[in-house]
C-alpha cells in the first residue's frame, strides 16, 4: 500500500455497494477485481436493515479514471444492486483493531494510559500482555499502533473499513 | 395454483413459454432427468458430437437470428466443454443460454462423480449465471437468464441445475414480470448528450462513423444508413461489424484495423472526430493506443457504460441502445446542420482517394496454384449478398471479411473477439438451423476444419445443409505468416501437412457429406458451382491453396496504425502534403 502511495495519481476510494444477499455474490466480486486487475485494500461484508440485501464496504486504489472504470464493471454484476463512491469528509469510516501488546510491571500502566488517550479499551489482561480493542479511522488506528510499536506488538487483527455516509442516505447510485 | 410437475418439467414449460424453438446439446448423468420431457416437447432439440459444438452452434443461431441462442450439457466434462463457447459469446455480445446439469445438491462440493463448479468457472466469462438447487426456482431462473442474455448489452448466460432439483415435484408458475434490482440497462440516451453529440458533429470538418457489432446487435443499421447519409461523412466497419453498413455504398472505406484497409485505417488516424457506435476500441483496430487517432475527439455511443473511458476517453458518452441513439441524434443532427452547414467534400474526396489508390488485392500465385483470396472472393461473388458466411480464424478469416462484399447485417458471423478457432463449422450449423432458407458457407482453414469438423455428422443427420470451403494451405496459416514477418521464417510447429493427411474430401463422405477436391484454379468457379447445387446434404470443398499467400495490409502487433504496411515492407506511398 505504501508502494502504491508514492505515485501521486493513486488515491484510496472507498465504495459501499449494495449487493443482492445471494450465495457467491462475494465470489463474484473478487473475480471481477482479480480479473480486472483492481487492487483491494480491504473489503468488508455485512447484512444491511433488509435481510435481502448486504452492504460491502470496499477500498481501492487506483488513479480517478480507474475509479469509474471500477464502479462501471461492478455494477455491471446482476447482484450489485447499486454503488456510492464514499468521500471522507462526509462519511463515517472505521475500522476494528485488536492487538496485543507486551506489557511488564514497569510498562503496564504506560499502555494502559495509551489506551484511555485514544480511547480504547482493554479486553483482556495476562501476565505479559494486554489486549486492546480500538476503533476508529484509519488514522487514529495507525497513531494507536505507532504510539503501542516500542512495547512489543505480539499479535493484531483488524477488521475491513466500513463506512456509512453522514446525514441522509446517500445517494445511490 | 399452479401445476404440479417435476424441476425436469418445469425447465422444459419453461424454455416453452420463453419461445425456445431449438437448443443444441448432448444429454448425461446430471442433466438426463431434462431430457424426458424434451422428448415429448415442441422444442427441436438437435443432438451435437461435442458440447462446444453445441455452444458455437447455439451463437451460430444467435449471430443468424437476433435470437437467444440454447445449448444445452451435463456437469462436469460437458459443462467445461461449454467453457469457450460460453467466453467466445460473452466477448462478441451474443446472447446465448446454457443449460447444465448439477450433481445432487447434497454432493456438491464432495468431487462427486462429473463434478465441475461450473459456476465458479463460469462467473468471468458469462454476463451472468445461476446455481438452482430448489425447484421452485427454475423458471423464474430461465426467465431471468433469458432476459440477462438478451437486454442491455447481450450476452453469455448459464444456468447450472442441481439433478435432484430436476427429479423434485415442484409447483409451476412462470414469473409475469422480471424482478432484478441491479439490472437496469439504461435503454435510451439523454437529451442533453444527443445536443452535444450533435454540436461535436457540425464543428467537424473529418468526421469517420467509426461502426462496431453494436449496430448489429441493436438492428440498427436502416438508422445508420440514415444518419450517414444525412451527413455524408465516410464509415469504416469494424470485423464483428461486416454488413452492418453495406459495403457497395459510397462512403465505405472497409475494415478498419490490424488487417483494415488502408483508407479505413487511415480516415481513423487522419479524423478530427470519430462518431464511434457499439464498437470498443479493440488493440486489433486501435494499434498502439496511445497513437491511435490522435487528433480525433470522440463520440462513443454504446449500452454498456463501462466501455465509455475503457481505452479512449470520450468527449460524448451517447448511453443507451443504439437504434434510440441513432433515432434521437438524427433530428438533432438535421436541426443543427441547418444552423451550421458542414462541407465534408474534400474530407470525404480525401478518403475516397486513399480508397482509389490503396484498394484491397492480392497477387496469384506465380507457380500457377490456387490463390486463396481468389477463392474466398469468387465464393462470395457467385453465392452473393444474400448468402451468410461464417469463418473460423486466422487468415481464411481476414480474406473473409475482405474480400467477400457483405451488404446486410447478419450475414458475416465469426469469432472476433476470443478468436476461436473452431468456430465455424458449429457456428454455421446454428446459422443455417437459425435461417434455413439462406445459403450458409463455412470458409474454415484446415487448422480449424480439423478442431470441431465432427459436427458435419450433426448437420448430415439432421439435415443442416452448410456448404464448407477448407481453404487448405496445409498450415496453421497466421501464425505461419508471423513466423515469416517476424520469427526469420522459422516454421516451428505450424506445419499441418493436411494436403497428405487427412483427405478432407473423404472424410467428408465418411461424415454423410459430399467431398469435393480443387486444386487448379480454372476449376474454382465450376467447383463453387457444383457445391451451390447439392442442397439436400452438407458440402465439404477441400481448396488445395497456395501456402505461402500472406494477409495485407498489415499494422505489426503493439505498433502505431500510422506504420500500416500495403505488403512485405511497403508503406503506402503518400504524397507528402498528406503526410
Amino acid at each position: 500500500m505504501d508502494q502504491l502511495n508514492q505515485n501521486p495519481n493513486l488515491h484510496s476510494w472507498t465504495l459501499s455497494v449494495l449487493v443482492e444477499n445471494s450465495p457467491g455474490v462475494l465470489a463474484r466480486i473478487a473475480s471481477l477485481f482479480s480479473r480486472r486487475g483492481y487492487n483491494i485494500d480491504s473489503l468488508a461484508v455485512g447484512p444491511t436493515e433488509d435481510p435481502h440485501i448486504s452492504r460491502m464496504t470496499i477500498v481501492i486504489n487506483v488513479e480517478q479514471l480507474g475509479l469509474d472504470q471500477v464502479v462501471a464493471q461492478l455494477d455491471k454484476l446482476i447482484n450489485v444492486i447499486s454503488i456510492s463512491v464514499l468521500a471522507p469528509q462526509s462519511s463515517v469510516q472505521r475500522e476494528l483493531l485488536l492487538v496485543k501488546v507486551a506489557t511488564d510491571e514497569r510498562t503496564r500502566s504506560q499502555v494502559l494510559e495509551t489506551v484511555q488517550l485514544f480511547r480504547a479499551k482493554v479486553v483482556d489482561v495476562a501476565q505479559d500482555a494486554v489486549t486492546i480493542e480500538a476503533t476508529g479511522n484509519s488514522e487514529k488506528i495507525d497513531a494507536l499502533l505507532r504510539v503501542l510499536e516500542p512495547y512489543g506488538i505480539k499479535e493484531m487483527v483488524q477488521s475491513g473499513l466500513v463506512a456509512m455516509a453522514r446525514g441522509l442516505p446517500a445517494k445511490q447510485n | 395454483m399452479g401445476e404440479t410437475m417435476t424441476g425436469a418439467k418445469a425447465l422444459v414449460k419453461a424454455l416453452e413459454q420463453t419461445g425456445v424453438d431449438v437448443m443444441f446439446g448432448i444429454p448425461g448423468g446430471a442433466i438426463l432427468p431434462a431430457y424426458d420431457p424434451i422428448y415429448d416437447s415442441s422444442i427441436r432439440h438437435i443432438l451435437v458430437r461435442h458440447e462446444q459444438g453445441g455452444g458455437h452452434a447455439a451463437s451460430g443461431y444467435a449471430h443468424a437470428t437476433g435470437r437467444v441462442g440454447v445449448c444445452l450439457a451435463t456437469s462436469g466434462p460437458g459443462a467445461t466443454n461449454l467453457v469457450t463457447p460460453l467466453a467466445d459469446a460473452q466477448m462478441d455480445s451474443i446472447p446465448i443460454v446454457a443449460i447444465t446439469g448439477q450433481v445432487a445438491a447434497a454432493a456438491i462440493g464432495t468431487d462427486a462423480f462429473q463434478e465441475a463448479d461450473i459456476r465458479g468457472i463460469t462467473m468471468p466469462i458469462t454476463k451472468h449465471n445461476f446455481l438452482i438447487t430448489d425447484p421452485k426456482d427454475i423458471s423464474t431462473a430461465i426467465a431471468q437468464a433469458f432476459h440477462i442474455a438478451q437486454t442491455g448489452r447481450p450476452g453469455a448466460v448459464l444456468v447450472d441445475i442441481a439433478k435432484d432439483a430436476l427429479q423434485t415435484p415442484t409447483e409451476y408458475s412462470y414469473p409475469d414480470k422480471i424482478n432484478l434490482p441491479g439490472y437496469k440497462p439504461q435503454i435510451s440516451p439523454t437529451d442533453q448528450s444527443i445536443k452535444d453529440a450533435a454540436a461535436l458533429i457540425v464543428q467537424s470538418k473529418a468526421p469517420v462513423f467509426y461502426v462496431g457489432g453494436g449496430i448489429i446487435r441493436a438492428g440498427a443499421s436502416k438508422e445508420l444508413l440514415q444518419l450517414v447519409e444525412l451527413l455524408g461523412a465516410p464509415v469504416v466497419t469494424t470485423l464483428m461489424a461486416r454488413g452492418a453498413f453495406p459495403d457497395t455504398h459510397h462512403l465505405n472505406l472497409g475494415m478498419p484495423g490490424m488487417h483494415g484497409t488502408v483508407a479505413a485505417v487511415t480516415a481513423l488516424q487522419k479524423a478530427d472526430l470519430l462518431i464511434t457506435l457499439g464498437a470498443r476500441f479493440d488493440d486489433r483496430v486501435t494499434g498502439k493506443l496511445s497513437s491511435f487517432a490522435p487528433n480525433a475527439k470522440i463520440i462513443h455511443a454504446d449500452i454498456d457504460p463501462a466501455e465509455i473511458n475503457k481505452n479512449r476517453r470520450a468527449d460524448v458518452a451517447l448511453l443507451g441502445d443504439l437504434k434510440n441513439s441513432l433515432i434521437a441524434l438524427y433530428p438533432e443532427l438535421k436541426t443543427q446542420l441547418q444552423k451550421h452547414p458542414v462541407d465534408l467534400a474534400p474530407w470525404v474526396e480525401q478518403t475516397i482517394s486513399w480508397r482509389t489508390r490503396f484498394p484491397l488485392g492480392f497477387d496469384l500465385p506465380a507457380d500457377g496454384s490456387v490463390s486463396p483470396q481468389a477463392v474466398i472472393q469468387r465464393i462470395g461473388q457467385i453465392a452473393g449478398p444474400d448468402a451468410i458466411y461464417v469463418s473460423g480464424v486466422g487468415q481464411h478469416q481476414m480474406w473473409a471479411s475482405q474480400f467477400i462484399t457483405y451488404e446486410n447485417p447478419k450475414t458475416w458471423i465469426n469469432s472476433g473477439g476470443l478468436g476461436t478457432m473452431g468456430y465455424a463449422i458449429p457456428a454455421a450449423m446454428g446459422a443455417k438451423v437459425g435461417a434455413p432458407d439462406k445459403v450458409v458457407w463455412a470458409i474454415d482453414g484446415d487448422g480449424c476444419f480439423q478442431m470441431t469438423n465432427q459436427e458435419l455428422v450433426t448437420c448430415a443427420l439432421n439435415n443442416i445443409p452448410i456448404k464448407v470451403a477448407v481453404i487448405n494451405n496445409e498450415s496453421l496459416g497466421m501464425v505461419r505468416q508471423w513466423q515469416a514477418l517476424f520469427y526469420n521464417e522459422r516454421f516451428s510447429n505450424t506445419d499441418l501437412h493436411s494436403k497428405k493427411i487427412p483427405d478432407f474430401a473423404k472424410l467428408a463422405e465418411a461424415m454423410g457429406c459430399v467431398g469435393l477436391n480443387c486444386d487448379r484454379p480454372e476449376d474454382i468457379d465450376k467447383t463453387i458451382e457444383a457445391a451451390m447445387e447439392i442442397n439436400d446434404r452438407p458440402v465439404v470443398v477441400d481448396f488445395s491453396v497456395h501456402r505461402d499467400a500472406m494477409v495485407w495490409p498489415m499494422v505489426a502487433a503493439g505498433t502505431s496504425n500510422d506504420l500500416i504496411t500495403t505488403a512485405r515492407s511497403l508503406a503506402p506511398l503518400w504524397d507528402s502534403q498528406e503526410l
